[in-house]
């Protein structure tokens, strides 16, 4: 460990420009979250299971959740964006894909910087996280 | 009501046709018999308040405590609390990231590997934990939980741990850093060791993280300080902005699994965040160490209950 009495400290370029899409893009998430959720549960958008019915299925697990009231899994979510419980899940996927736009970010910068070590880490990153976003990979019931 | 779910029916029928909504008319004709739906939302939005505080007295990541408490004793399933306990972790992670990078308290060259790792495995923990059978997930998760709750007590963290030399890996990756001491001043120069070990501890760290929905800083830490060598600061910040990668991979098979309920994830992500503001203003005007043992010891209770949970014991 070392204690140095310079002034300036160093942060790089691509850390910052990092720094700043997970700030504006968080803060924005969670107020899409935020208005989405009241419009939901003051009823002004009308959910596709009505709110009242939910506390009888929450305790199951979730294929017989799925299962009982013939939900959509994967992808499906985003076809009934139009019901108030549904809409709530683009403030989701929005906060679930900052990750990914941050690392789409920082590849340009560690090829630039002929960083091959980190440009590969990067995209293999971004593969896995659209690999999990895509929902191609599923899970048997329990 | 009657006609409103009527012209659901009819709506989603014709909008999207693989999805029938025979079962949801059906269920609303079965309405809950217990409190109005609206008192388990608002409890747990109280609930993850008080969370949210406890966890910033006592130094611990939201998704340690929301798991097993909110599993122990709310009426959802562990499947819903797990996708809402990542998604808690998730949005923190998110939130406190900007500050944390643009200090160098959170690092891009330490984080990129062992998040490559760590998302990598939580994605094979999330299948594993949403395979199992859910009596062998809640034992598992009550015994996690304990042995949480004794490496509280016996981890001693270092502020500034000795590094002679970086280990070859890290010297090839280039992971090193600096940031500045606010205390001082000063700027700390800092680099790491043991690298390959420390990767090999990531990929448990990740199938914990997916199985049990939690947030991992409680292991993060120990492992980029006491392993790796990384100063503590550097260690936590870099601890928490790693979850916002583990967590987005675990999150995405959570909710395309369908183990996301807007009733009760959108409640706790609000009110881990609203107890955490509050938290920070509190932390100036109390005893934190007399908060860290309360904390300790509702993980002990929360991993016990969660263990005789899962046994069938109790509840």
């Amino acid at each position: 460990m070392e204690k140095m009495e310079k002034r300036d400290l160093q942060i790089a370029p691509e850390q910052i420009k990092y720094a700043n899409i997970l700030f504006y893009g968080s803060w924005l998430g969670i107020l899409i979250l935020g208005v989405f959720f009241l419009l939901y549960v003051s009823g002004i958008i009308s959910p596709f299971v009505p709110s009242s019915v939910i506390p009888n299925y929450w305790g199951m697990n979730v294929h017989d959740y799925n299962q009982h009231l013939n939900l959509p899994v994967g992808w499906g979510w985003l076809g009934m964006i139009m019901y108030g419980d549904y809409l709530n899940f683009l403030g989701i996927a929005f906060l679930a894909l900052l990750t990914i736009i941050g690392y789409l970010i920082l590849i340009p910068y560690y090829l630039k910087s002929k960083d091959v070590a980190y440009a590969t880490i990067a995209g293999l990153e971004i593969i896995i996280l659209l690999l999990a976003a895509s929902g191609i990979l599923r899970v048997g019931g329990h | 009501m009657l006609e409103k779910i009527a012209s659901l029916w009819i709506l989603a029928s014709t909008i999207n046709p693989a999805v029938t909504s025979d079962s949801v008319a059906a269920a609303a004709s079965n309405v809950h018999a217990g409190p109005p739906w609206w008192v388990w939302p608002l409890a747990l939005f109280i609930a993850t308040i008080i969370l949210g505080i406890l966890a910033v007295l006592a130094g611990v990541g939201g998704g340690v405590l929301y798991v097993p408490l909110v599993s122990s004793f709310f009426p959802f399933h562990l499947d819903f609390v797990r996708g809402a306990g990542l998604l808690v972790a998730l949005s923190g992670a998110l939130a406190a990231g900007p500050g944390l990078l643009r200090k160098n308290l959170a690092n891009l060259r330490l984080t990129l590997p062992l998040a490559l790792i760590a998302s990598t495995c939580s994605i094979i923990g999330a299948f594993i934990g949403l395979a199992a059978p859910t009596w062998i997930v809640q034992t598992a998760l009550g015994l996690t939980i304990m042995f949480i709750a004794v490496l509280f007590i016996v981890s001693k963290n270092t502020e500034y741990p000795e590094v002679k030399g970086s280990d070859p890996l890290a010297e090839k990756l280039k992971i090193e850093g600096s940031y500045r001491e606010e205390s001082t001043g000063k700027i700390i120069n800092w680099r790491v060791s043991r690298t390959p070990a420390g990767m090999l501890f990531f990929i448990l760290i990740g199938l914990l993280a997916g199985a049990f929905g939690l947030g991992a800083g409680w292991a993060n830490v120990p492992v980029l300080n006491l392993l790796m060598g990384a100063p503590l600061k550097v260690a936590v910040g870099t601890s928490k902005f790693l979850l916002s990668i583990t967590d987005t991979s675990a999150a995405w098979i959570y909710l395309n699994q369908g183990c996301i309920i807007p009733l009760i994830a959108v409640p706790s992500i609000v009110g881990i965040m609203l107890g955490s503001f509050i938290g920070v203003k509190i932390l100036a005007v109390t005893k934190p160490s007399i908060v860290r043992y309360i904390v300790i010891g509702m993980l002990f209770f929360a991993g016990v209950r969660a263990l005789l949970k899962g046994l069938g014991i109790w509840g």
